[in-house]
Order: C-alpha cells, then sequence, then structure tokens
C-alpha cells in the first residue's frame, strides 16, 4: 500500500497543476474556439451557429488589415533587432573587459521594468512638445525633426524603437550564458589551426549558438505576439487606429463593442499567426539536434 | 438564458465568491462618477438615501470613460451577481435591457409622472417595451465651441455663426500665431467633431445618416462635404494633437495658447477648476450651422432585475435620482442640464440656461437627437465602425470620397 503510494507520488503531485493548466489554459482555448464559431454579441450564447462568417468579417475588417500589417512590421524588426543587438552586445561584453558586471546590469535593467513603464517614459521622450525633439530645439538646433509619434505611417516604429529598448538586455544575457558555455578548448583548437576572431566567430562560436537562438526568437516572438500593454501605454493604438496590433484590436472588439464572437476570431487568428510562425522553426531546429 | 448562466458560472466562479449579498434596505451602485466635482455630486445622492434609511454601497471604478466599469459589470452579471444599479449612456441601457437584465420602474415612474417631464428621446432609451427601466439624470450637450475671450477680443473676432466666419476667425488666429483650433487626437473627439458637422449641414442628414444608418444618405454628398470641413479643420490644427486628452486642448483654449475647441459642455468643468467664469472669460456657442437643434448624450442610472427583497431599495433610489433638487445639485457639479424639464435654471451659468432654452425650442420642434459620439446614436458595434472611419480619415490624407466609400462599408459590415 505504501509502496504504491509512494510509487505514485510524482505523479499526484503533478495532478493539480496538470488539471489547472487543462482547464484554464487548453479548455479556455477550446472555449474560445466554439465561441468564434457562434453569433455572441454581449454575451457568449451559444444557440445560433454561423460557421466561418466571424473569420470572414474579421478579414474583412479594415482595422484587422491594419493590426496584422503592424504585427508583420513590428514582430519582424522586434525579433530581428532585439537579436542583433543582443548578440552584438554579449560578444562585446565577452572580450574580458574590465567592468562587466557593472554593464551588464545596466543592459539588462530595462528588463526589469513593465512595459507600461516602458511605454509612457518613451511616449514622453518621443512626443515632439515634451521630449527629444523640443530638447533639441532648446540647445539651438531648431530644425531637428523627430514627430514619428504623432505620424500615422510612422507610428508603429515607435513601438519598435520601445519594445527593442526594453528587450535588448534580455537577449544579451541570453547570448552571454550561451558564450560562456562555449567548450573553451574548441576555441583553442581553431586559434591553433590559424582561424582569425572573425572566422572563429562566424564558423565556430555561432554556429554553437543555435540553442540560445532558438530561445530567444521562441520567447520574443510570443512577446510581439502578446504586446498589448507596450502599444497601450505609448500611443493608445493611434494616432488613428495606426498602431493597432492583433491584441488590441481581439480586446477592443470582445470587450468594448459587443462583438464578442468576432473577438474570439481574431484570438483563433492570433493563435493560428503565432503557431504559423514558431512550429516550423520549432520542429526543424529540434530534429536538426537529434 | 439558463444556458448562458450555467457556461458563465464556470467563467465566473471566482467573481461569485468576492461578492457579499446585498442587503434588503440597501442599493449597490455602480458608476464611474469619481473626479472631485462628480463625487460631490454622488455623495448629494447618497446622503439623500440614507436620509429615507436606504443605505449605499459604492462600487466606483475609475478610468476609460467607463470602459473599465462596463467590463467588470459584464463580469458581475454572468456571474448572476447583478449590483442593484449603474450608471450606463443610452444605448448600453437599451442593449442590457434587449439582453433581458433590466428591471421594471414603472411603479415608481407613474407615480412621479415621468412620463411629463423627460423629453421623449431621453424617454426612448430610458424606457423599453413601455416600461421604464433606467432613470435619466442629465443632459449633457456635445456640440459646443469654446473660446478663449480675451483672445476673441484682442483679434477683434466675434463667435462665428457659419462656417464661413469660422474658418475666417481661425485665419486670422492663425495670422497671430495662435493655434486656431484646440484639438484632442482620440477617436471619440474627432467623431463629436464631426457629428456636429454632419448636424450642421442639415439635421435630417444627421437623422437618416446617423440615427438611422439609411446607406444611400451615409454614401450622399453632403457626408462628402463633411469630410471636406474635417479635412479644413484640420489644417488649423496643431500637428501635435494625436493622443491627446480633451482637458488638455481645453487646457489650450483657457490659457490662450489656442483660440477655440470644439468639445462637449464637460468642459465647463475645466474652464470653473481654472477659476474662470463659462460664458465670460471663456466664450460658448454651438457649432455653427446647429443652433436649432440638439444633441445629446445621458447618464442613466439602469436598474437591474433584482429579487423583491431589494425592489423596495431601488425604487427609493430611483425615485432620489429623478427628484428635482438632486438633479439641480448633481447638474450643477457636472456642467450638463437636468434631464427633468421642470427644473428652474435660475441658479446655472449662461452657457447651461442657453442649453435648456434650445432644449426646449430643439424639443418643440422635433430636432432632438441623441450623440453619435457619445453612445446615444448607434449601438456599439457599428458606433465603433462610424468612430474608425472619421479617425482614420482625420489622420490620414484620405480623400473625402474615399472616406464616404468606407463609411458605407463599414457600417455595413458592422450591423
Amino acid at each position: 500500500m505504501l509502496r504504491t503510494l509512494r510509487r505514485f507520488t510524482p505523479q499526484l503531485a503533478l495532478l493539480p497543476s496538470l488539471i489547472l493548466v487543462t482547464v484554464t489554459v487548453y479548455g479556455f482555448i477550446a472555449f474560445t474556439v466554439i465561441l468564434s464559431f457562434t453569433g455572441s454579441r454581449m454575451f457568449p450564447r451559444f444557440t445560433q451557429w454561423v460557421g466561418f462568417e466571424q473569420y470572414g468579417r474579421v478579414w474583412a475588417n479594415p482595422r484587422w488589415e491594419v493590426a496584422v500589417e503592424n504585427f508583420l512590421i513590428f514582430g519582424t524588426l522586434y525579433i530581428l533587432l532585439t537579436l542583433i543587438i543582443g548578440v552584438s552586445l554579449a560578444i562585446f561584453l565577452d572580450q574580458k573587459i574590465r567592468a562587466e558586471g557593472v554593464l551588464r546590469t545596466i543592459y539588462l535593467y530595462p528588463m526589469a521594468l513593465s512595459f507600461i513603464v516602458t511605454g509612457v517614459a518613451w511616449q514622453w521622450i518621443m512626443s515632439p512638445d515634451l521630449g527629444l525633439e523640443r530638447a533639441m530645439h532648446i540647445w539651438g538646433w531648431e530644425s531637428f525633426r523627430f514627430d514619428w509619434i504623432k505620424d500615422s505611417d510612422m507610428a508603429i516604429y515607435c513601438v519598435v524603437i520601445a519594445g527593442v529598448w526594453q528587450a535588448s538586455g534580455f537577449v544579451m544575457a541570453l547570448f552571454l550564458a550561451a558564450l560562456r558555455g562555449i567548450n573553451q578548448e574548441i576555441l583553442s583548437a581553431a586559434k591553433i589551426d590559424g582561424a582569425g576572431p572573425v572566422q572563429v566567430y562566424r564558423h565556430v562560436v555561432v554556429p554553437a549558438l543555435r540553442p540560445a537562438f532558438l530561445t530567444a526568437i521562441v520567447v520574443q516572438g510570443h512577446l510581439a505576439i502578446k504586446s498589448y500593454d507596450l502599444v497601450i501605454a505609448l500611443t493608445r493604438g493611434g494616432p488613428g487606429f495606426s498602431t493597432e496590433l492583433p491584441s488590441t484590436f481581439m480586446y477592443a472588439f470582445t470587450f468594448t463593442r459587443n462583438e464578442m464572437a468576432m473577438g474570439a476570431a481574431s484570438a483563433v487568428m492570433m493563435l493560428a499567426l503565432i503557431t504559423a510562425l514558431i512550429v516550423p522553426y520549432l520542429y526543424s531546429e529540434l530534429r536538426n539536434e537529434r | 438564458m439558463k444556458h448562458l448562466r450555467v457556461t458563465s458560472a464556470l467563467v465566473c466562479a471566482s467573481a461569485m465568491g468576492l461578492a457579499a449579498p446585498v442587503a434588503a434596505d440597501e442599493v449597490e451602485v455602480m458608476h464611474w462618477w469619481t473626479s472631485g466635482g462628480e463625487g460631490a455630486a454622488v455623495a448629494v445622492l447618497k446622503e439623500d438615501l440614507e436620509g429615507k434609511g436606504t443605505t449605499w454601497r459604492d462600487m466606483a471604478i475609475a478610468g476609460g470613460g467607463g470602459e473599465a466599469a462596463m467590463t467588470a459589470l459584464r463580469a458581475r452579471v454572468t456571474a448572476g451577481d447583478p449590483p442593484t444599479a449603474a450608471q450606463m449612456l443610452g444605448m448600453t441601457v437599451r442593449e442590457w435591457a434587449n439582453e433581458g437584465f433590466l428591471g421594471d420602474l414603472n411603479e415608481i415612474a407613474m407615480a412621479e409622472n415621468w412620463d411629463e417631464v423627460v423629453p421623449p428621446a431621453v424617454q426612448a432609451f430610458g424606457k423599453h417595451d413601455g416600461k421604464w427601466v433606467a432613470a435619466p439624470v442629465n443632459m449633457h450637450r456635445p456640440h459646443w465651441v469654446w473660446m478663449n475671450a480675451e483672445v476673441f477680443a484682442a483679434n477683434g473676432l466675434e463667435p462665428p455663426t457659419n462656417w464661413d466666419e469660422f474658418f475666417a476667425a481661425a485665419d486670422v488666429l492663425q495670422a497671430a500665431g495662435i493655434v486656431p483650433i484646440a484639438q484632442g487626437g482620440q477617436p471619440w473627439q474627432e467623431a463629436t467633431v464631426w457629428e456636429a458637422v454632419v448636424l450642421s449641414l442639415d439635421p435630417d442628414l444627421y437623422r437618416r445618416a446617423i440615427i438611422e444608418a439609411d446607406p444611400e444618405a451615409l454614401g450622399s454628398a453632403q457626408i462628402t462635404e463633411s469630410f471636406d470641413i474635417m479635412r479644413r479643420i484640420r489644417g488649423y490644427v496643431d500637428d501635435n494633437f494625436a493622443g491627446r486628452d480633451w482637458n488638455l486642448a481645453t487646457a489650450m483654449v483657457i490659457n490662450g495658447e489656442a483660440g477655440m475647441q470644439i468639445m462637449g459642455d464637460w468642459a465647463k468643468g475645466e474652464v470653473i477648476a481654472a477659476g474662470l467664469t463659462p460664458g465670460e472669460d471663456i466664450l460658448c456657442s454651438v457649432v455653427p450651422g446647429t443652433q436649432g437643434s440638439f444633441l445629446f448624450n445621458t447618464d442613466f442610472f439602469a436598474m437591474f432585475d433584482v429579487g423583491d427583497d431589494q425592489r423596495n431599495a431601488q425604487l427609493n433610489m430611483a425615485s432620489s435620482a429623478m427628484s428635482p433638487t438632486f438633479q439641480e445639485t448633481f447638474n450643477l457639479a457636472k456642467g450638463s442640464i437636468p434631464a427633468r424639464t421642470d427644473v428652474p435654471g435660475d441658479n446655472f451659468d449662461a452657457c447651461a440656461q442657453q442649453s435648456m432654452a434650445d432644449l426646449a425650442e430643439a424639443t418643440a420642434a422635433d430636432q432632438l437627437y441623441g450623440s453619435l459620439a457619445h453612445g446615444h446614436g448607434q449601438p456599439a458595434a457599428s458606433q465603433r465602425a462610424y468612430l474608425d472611419v472619421v479617425t482614420q480619415h482625420f489622420n490620414s490624407d484620405m480623400s473625402s470620397e474615399e472616406a464616404t466609400e468606407l463609411l458605407v462599408q463599414s457600417v455595413a459590415a458592422a450591423q
């Protein structure tokens, strides 16, 4: 009896969290998918079934078009720039420099802030009548212009700037850890074979960082699709709705426009979007590892 | 309904655990009147009720023009635990009534003759199927122009009465180095201007294109003209307007940085807080061309369908909210005018007195319409469809023809 109990202890210990995850994550994903096939407006209603009509309405909505376009711009630039900046910072910090600890903390610090704080601070910095542009004017550079945040075509790049500032340090930390994990003997062997520093990085170090790239892309990818607070604090989706993202679209339609089923359909689209981006990458990476 | 309760009970099980039951002689009221003046006005209601032996439990949820409050309310109601009453705008009252969640106030409404004292256009929102379901407490008028009297005098300007005079005044202000029009950059603020422009072109156009959402009226040349005027207005707005809050735009007029602002009468609150007198230091006149008609938005206390044990307290509250004394005190603090037409205007400022006179005139002429930007023109889904197009046009270089076409499509898609 006691022995049986002991044998199943790990399973028993895991059971509550398993149930919790099944219900709150997968259960609600299923709930949302079902909801998206109904005609629900103000409240969930499971009496009227409309098939894929809500998906059609989402895709016909000009706001969703803007949201998807913005997500592609934001997602691509955010992941790419945080990777480039993060890897570069990590490589520079890895040169056995003095005061590395201090520098590392400085770069990592933005990650400790919430996106709301980042959003508000950058909103002030980028606002022409308050931040950078005004400072430059006061210092005498009268022709200086930086008013992207007030410009419908450029405002999404302001979101990219704030997001990259926040997350680059985190990517740096990831890669720094990975760099420290590379076997020193391989590096020495490469040097003995006559490889210069650039060649060592290109052919030895960067390939060894593949798992770190995987982690960074998956983490940053899901942050990109989830980002909601950053946009709300920075631009509130404006000017007009030019910085709308799928997440702000989903919230607006579900909770303020009484289009609950349409909101659910857009949430399912977000899930599909992230799956389409991440799964192939995960698949190819994990297969290579075997 | 039952199905809904069961499913949502699962979703909102946590919310249920938190809410204590409301006692028989107690009302629980959800609202977002949290600013200084508004808070004081709500306290008047609370004291009045306590005098009748009804205690008041406050469920104040600040922020977002009630957006946060509406989300919270939905969770409460889905969990089967509605508050006694909730603050709502007209269309929201109608949507909740359609869902069958609101109670019946006819007992008190008939005894107190609400049908006689409330304008019919407001009744259309407060009543559902012939039953009163919500008590209206105020009437705001969103189509005002607020002007800095000193700036206007210094430049030899008079409050404009048509669009030609309006733009002529804007030219003079611009030449004097003053921002002609202080505009905030949020969809509802841009829509506040647009609906006034549509009304100024033709009140009948407002009725057909906005209240009735008639595709033919929406695609008409007059709507294209309204977008032309919006484009001209945009030319007199400074470049930093995007994202600006309405009260900051009002502050620009107050401190003379800007000449005019098109905004509802709640702007008076800012004027008074700055120690100035509305109608003297800050002039008010209706948006050019809208004299004779009246757009309104009203705050209601929507009454939920609660058990018989709470009904007495609920009716008490409805009666207090509709009493002329409360309506006077509350609206003096709020900047609006009473929803009852029998409250004397002696204690109100010049702008509010004009509102009251105009309201009587517009009611008699049947030119009283609900405001689109402020939840009295269309249900939420299609209202936002209008706002999307207006804000997109105002914030880009879209042509007026393109905007008109997009408006027809968007409104049709949201029906």
